[in-house]
């Protein structure tokens, strides 16, 4: 739905033809008039990728379907909403123990809370924890620690031609900083909850920067929720620096309610012998779009990039993964699998570039699917590009039904045909949920999606919240069981 | 205990069965012989009430029910097992899980609770001692990246786990080592009661050594053409299949 800008009291004369504006006018006008800024100013080298941006988001504009890059995933309907943008700081002093606490049992971790994209803080937006890690605001680091962040700070976003990051850049306020110095392993989990709560329709740019020192450990859980009740959309952008010798086990969990359009872009650079496991769990949600982006430009860095998506009615499911391999002797490792329900509609995207020095290069690319319906539908692209002679690659895609033999043998020991099928659908997810190295995760994602194959598991279940949707008001009431 | 009667069964509109008749009683081990593609795993598989095949004619009855009318997992929880000539991998799913799945909603079916844990366990104890199965192998996936002789023994230990009172043993000895098919015919020969009536399919007589038939027929070309004692099958090793080909 299109809305007039026009001010209440120009309305009546021009009330024969109401002018209409698209978003990309609304964020110009966005742009012009709110001065677009880190907390505390932004250092010079902020100031003129914000400025570089914003020419180059004025250049791309917003995706559409007829980009390449888009191709599978329109965000036309996501773009025609009215959206609020969030300018003013609203992190401080939000008691966030008292609308969320972590449904995991018995899973300890070292949480970090963004509310409508503002980091949550109480006494400091930014601490420095006994072993030397920063965690924190990503708007306080820019002015605490500017030397720092400028050698990382867009260095991978400003390659992208991507519209929506350039928008990310250029209007970005907020997100999360981590720094993880040389040879610290962090014992705790990080765990990152990005909480949305308005009763208005919000778009929000996050943007959070992870640094990982030199032989630096760290295990980052990153969880989407969502308890407000107008339509989001949320586009988030997160930089990743993986040192020589270090190692991520890095996990998203997606669990959205279905007017939610999430934009998750993470680009990863990985140095010599670093390590990374990324794994994406989307189990609910109106418009996903993961996009990861991995450099390996040092020698036997090696990623891991997997995924899991349960995806039914008309929710959307888009993975995109595009590995750089720029260094010799460097390993990815790609799986994505998924089963689509109803009207539910996915893409895969997988893009691995082997350039010309990067021998010895292994590559696999996977994708599963399984179609419930014959309306579901997936896009699978599995994609190789190699300009080196000596290399390991392999890709490949499949799109299928449950296997009827297999079916047959389940219920052949008198198990139900709909629990034959939940048993199947568990087992087809079983290789991905296995791949998650927390045990307490593990167990709870285990769970969550045996209950998303039952058909018991919503948005909300997860949430410990109740929220009492017919006010805009949102009040919210602990439901001691789920804790 | 089972009577079938004049079935014939079709594939995609292909007669495979054509008039079969067997009457297996209480207490009874029949073995069924024939050579390769005369229809053995397709009358398992019709008992089992596997989907795409067509019954042309005739009947099964089952504990005096029509069998037909009956669900595969129906079949099941009346107390009908079939194990497998090509047992299915699933991964991601643990034997002990799949049991549990399967014995309590087979108690469900039945009006009962499910089975207390303990009692479970107890008797996987019991089964896994009887197969010599490693105790590991309950925590594996089911089938999945077993050996030939694993997945069968792993057939024969859901049978002993799930007590039925007719099994159909689908060339259960194919792919076994001697070891291995003592074993199994151990088993099956433990679970032996006066009420369970157990149906061997096989290609070679080396099973019936082990698991000694009450009735031995032949099938050949979707027919029925010879049933006899146990002395018959090692009739029919010694002269082969051309023997009841050429007496036809």
């Amino acid at each position: 739905m299109k809305q007039s800008l026009v001010p209440d009291g120009e309305k009546e004369t021009m009330s024969t033809s109401i002018q209409t504006y698209s978003l990309t006018e609304k964020l110009t006008f966005h742009h012009g008039q709110h001065k677009h800024a880190f907390a505390g100013g932004d250092p010079v080298f902020a100031a003129e990728q914000r400025t570089n941006a914003w020419e180059q988001f004025t250049k791309a504009g917003l995706p559409h379907a007829g980009l390449e890059q888009w191709r599978g995933t329109n965000l036309d309907k996501s773009f025609e909403t009215e959206y609020v943008f969030s300018t003013v700081p609203a992190g401080q002093g939000v008691d966030i123990e008292s609308i969320f606490k972590c449904a995991i049992p018995h899973f300890e971790t070292y949480l970090v809370t963004q509310l409508n994209g503002w980091y949550v803080y109480n006494d400091s937006p930014l601490h420095t924890l006994p072993n030397g890690m920063i965690v924190g605001s990503l708007a306080s680091a820019m002015s605490r620690f500017p030397e720092l962040i400028q050698n990382y700070y867009g260095k991978l976003s400003s390659e992208s031609i991507e519209g929506l990051t350039a928008l990310n850049t250029a209007l970005a306020l907020d997100g999360i900083f981590v720094y993880v110095p040389d040879n610290v392993t962090v014992d705790e989990t990080l765990q990152m909850v990005n909480l949305l709560d308005s009763p208005e329709n919000l778009m929000l740019h996050p943007r959070n920067l992870v640094i990982l020192g030199r032989n630096a450990h760290l295990r980052l859980v990153q969880c989407d929720d969502s308890i407000n009740h107008g339509i989001t959309f949320i586009n988030s952008v997160t930089e990743v620096f993986l040192g020589k010798d270090s190692s991520l086990d890095h996990y998203k969990l997606q669990n959205k309610d279905s007017h939610s359009t999430l934009i998750n872009t993470i680009y990863f650079s990985q140095a010599e012998g670093s390590r990374l496991s990324s794994n994406a769990i989307s189990l609910n949600g109106g418009i996903i779009r993961n996009n990861s982006l991995v450099k390996l430009e040092g020698e036997n860095a090696s990623a891991e990039i997997s995924g899991l998506y349960l995806m039914d009615k008309n929710q959307h499911i888009d993975n995109r993964v595009f590995v750089d391999h720029s260094a010799p002797h460097c390993q990815s490792n790609e799986m994505f699998k998924g089963v689509l329900d109803d009207h539910a509609t996915g893409v895969f995207n997988g893009h691995v570039l082997v350039r010309r020095d990067a021998q010895q290069t292994v590559a696999y690319q996977k994708n599963n699917n399984i179609l419930l319906t014959d309306k579901a539908t997936i896009d699978t692209r599995p994609f190789l590009e190699i300009y080196a002679d000596d290399v390991k690659c392999s890709h490949g895609a499949t799109v299928g039904q449950l296997d009827a033999n297999a079916l047959f043998y389940i219920r052949s020991r008198g198990i139900s045909e709909a629990s034959a099928r939940i048993l199947l659908m568990y087992a087809f997810a079983a290789e991905i949920i296995n791949k998650i190295s927390i045990p307490e995760l593990r167990q709870r994602i285990d769970d969550m999606v045996k209950k998303r194959l039952r058909g018991e598991l919503s948005y909300c279940d997860q949430c410990v919240l109740h929220c009492s949707a017919q006010e805009n008001k949102v009040n919210f009431e602990i439901d001691m069981s789920k804790i | 205990m089972l009577s079938i009667k004049n079935l014939s069964v079709a594939i995609k509109g292909k007669e495979i069965l054509k008039g079969i008749n067997l009457e297996v009683n209480a207490g009874e081990v029949h073995a069924i012989m024939g050579p390769n593609g005369t229809g053995k795993s397709t009358l398992a598989y019709v008992i089992g009430g596997r989907e795409g095949y067509e019954v042309t004619s005739g009947e099964i009855i089952y504990k005096g029910r029509n069998l037909l009318d009956l669900s595969t997992e129906e079949r099941a929880c009346e107390g009908i097992f079939l194990g497998f000539q090509y047992p299915v991998e699933i991964p991601g799913v643990s034997i002990t899980n799949f049991l549990r799945t399967a014995i309590n909603e087979q108690r469900k079916y039945q009006g009962l609770d499910p089975i207390p844990a303990a009692q479970f366990l107890a008797k996987m104890e019991e089964k896994k001692k009887m197969l010599e199965l490693q105790d590991k192998l309950a925590n594996r996936s089911v089938n999945e990246g077993f050996s030939g002789g694993e997945k069968k023994k792993n057939e024969i230990f859901q049978m002993a786990m799930l007590e039925p009172s007719l099994a159909i043993l689908d060339e259960t000895d194919s792919g076994l080592d001697i070891d291995a098919l003592r074993i199994v015919a151990t088993g099956v020969n433990n679970l032996r009661r006066p009420h369970n009536s157990t149906i061997v399919i096989t290609h070679y007589q080396r099973l019936l050594d082990y698991i000694v038939p009450d009735v031995v027929h032949v099938l050949y070309d979707g027919r029925i053409v010879k049933s006899g004692g146990k002395e018959m099958a090692l009739e029919l090793e010694e002269k082969g299949y051309e023997w009841i080909k050429n007496s036809l």
